[in-house]
């Protein structure tokens, strides 16, 4: 069996509904493992206290915000390269996903720098950049539902997706000129070296939860456009009916 | 080649020629939208030089959008666009020939006025000669990257508040460099820093952007 035969819409439909129970259930019980080293496991950091620990929430669904962006953009680039259909299918069902993680970034962000700055928000690089990134997704969004044609809203959203992926780094590098008092958003494990291993963990179990849940998600999600797209086929009324 | 691309631009610039309404507004749009901020953060002259180049800018970059959602869409409207598509020259010297002429229409009387309002906002000579240099280098990307957005909206309902939205995120960085470029000047950290990163931004859109419009006035076009 070789690989391509999931860029069929009914063969990947198949696959995903097998999977999708796993990757949630794997959502769940990772999210609940990673949560519990963060609240109860991971000691108190020596210089930020107990508000530190939002980190495992913000690190992993930044991460994820901006990788799912990248993700988007590979799909996009094969669709428009193989003309495959699958791949368009994938874009839009990640986007939401992309676009939510981003979303709860900027939100942890500001939780956690109230008490840390002093400000919910500053325009430093990082911020910043999540934001325009934010910004690119509700685009891609914005410009998917005002296009009626499949086709068309499918390559003109990958042509975007495209354009801003060349956009992020240059955004990323640009801010650090223009804006040289640049705080410490990132984290520097190196802090606290004794602890960094348990929170190094949560984190990375945190990471994976949040990996699986927008596998997951992205997989119920596209379905719902295999089905809507595929609906003159066979094969989608013989589900439908015994459904 | 060369000729399809000068062909392009004089027949923009002879339409443009014909219409001076069309594109004296975007101008208007640009000295209002300055005017209004000291009207509106008050006329201290040392908070008006600060904040002169990032509002100058921001004026620009809205003027050119004001402008950008006509692109492609007078001569969608009246189908030489699809001919012009279909005819045996790249599409991209098309899009490239318009974003150009886009931009000697736009860019050019907006270099003219900039001094006049940097005068206004309190800059020095010297902050105003690096903002002209910002807006030589600048305003291009701005028709360049808009031509994307053009492109891609050509046709949709609501196209031009959806342009803005799309092509907004992508002029930040020509944003943060030009205006950067003239804050530079003002607190004494030179402007060349800033002024290369645009010009080599320039350079970048300049080889992605056309491309990608052309994919998409295709796309758009099917």
């Amino acid at each position: 069996m070789n690989l391509y035969t999931f860029s069929s819409p009914v063969n990947f439909y198949q696959l995903s509904g097998k999977l999708i129970p796993w990757f949630m259930g794997g959502a769940v019980v990772l999210g609940l493992l990673g949560l519990y080293i963060g609240f109860f496991v991971a000691p108190t950091d020596f210089q930020q206290s107990e508000a530190y620990r939002i980190i495992f929430i913000h690190v992993p669904t930044a991460w994820m915000g901006m990788f799912i962006y990248l993700v988007m953009a590979f799909w996009g680039a094969i669709g428009l390269a193989f003309n495959t259909r699958m791949s368009f299918m994938m874009a839009r069902a990640l986007a939401p996903t992309g676009a939510l993680f981003t979303f709860v970034a900027l939100w942890t962000g500001a939780l956690w720098g109230k008490p840390m700055w002093g400000a919910w928000w500053v325009w430093d690089a990082r911020l910043t950049s999540t934001l325009i990134l934010l910004f690119l997704y509700i685009g891609i969004m914005a410009l998917w539902s005002s296009i009626d044609d499949v086709k068309r809203g499918d390559r003109a959203g990958a042509l975007l997706t495209l354009i801003g992926a060349i956009n992020v780094p240059i955004i990323y590098f640009s801010v650090q000129w223009w804006n040289t008092l640049h705080q410490g958003a990132s984290i520097s494990l190196t802090k606290a070296p004794s602890m960094a291993a348990t929170m190094l963990v949560g984190m990375l179990v945190m990471a994976f939860a949040a990996w699986f849940y927008s596998i997951a998600v992205a997989f119920i999600r596209v379905r719902g456009i295999i089905l809507e797209r595929e609906r003159q086929t066979e094969w989608v009324k013989t589900i439908l009916e015994n459904d | 080649m060369g000729r399809f691309l000068l062909a392009v631009l004089r027949r923009d610039l002879t339409l443009a020629a014909r219409r001076r309404g069309d594109w004296l507004i975007a101008q208007f749009f640009f000295v209002m939208v300055a005017s209004l901020f000291p009207l509106g953060v008050g006329p201290e002259p040392n908070m008006l030089a600060r904040i002169g180049p990032g509002v100058l800018w921001v004026a620009a970059t809205l003027a050119s959008l004001l402008s950008l959602s006509r692109l492609f869409s007078d001569d969608h409207h009246d189908g030489s666009l699809e001919h012009m598509v279909l005819s045996p020259e790249p599409t991209v010297l098309l899009v490239l020939g318009k974003s150009l002429a886009h931009w000697l229409i736009y860019g050019i009387p907006l270099l003219l006025i900039a001094p006049v309002l940097g005068i206004q906002f309190n800059l020095s000579w010297e902050a105003i000669l690096i903002l002209e240099i910002s807006l030589l280098l600048g305003t291009p990307i701005l028709s360049l990257l808009g031509g994307v957005g053009a492109a891609l909206t050509l046709g949709l309902r609501g196209g031009g508040v959806l342009l803005t939205l799309l092509i907004l995120p992508l002029y930040i960085p020509a944003l943060i460099f030009g205006a950067g470029a003239v804050d530079g000047v003002i607190a004494g950290t030179g402007a060349q820093a800033h002024l290369s990163l645009l010009g080599a931004f320039l350079v970048l859109s300049l080889m992605i952007a056309p491309w990608i419009a052309a994919a998409a006035l295709r796309v758009s076009l099917e």
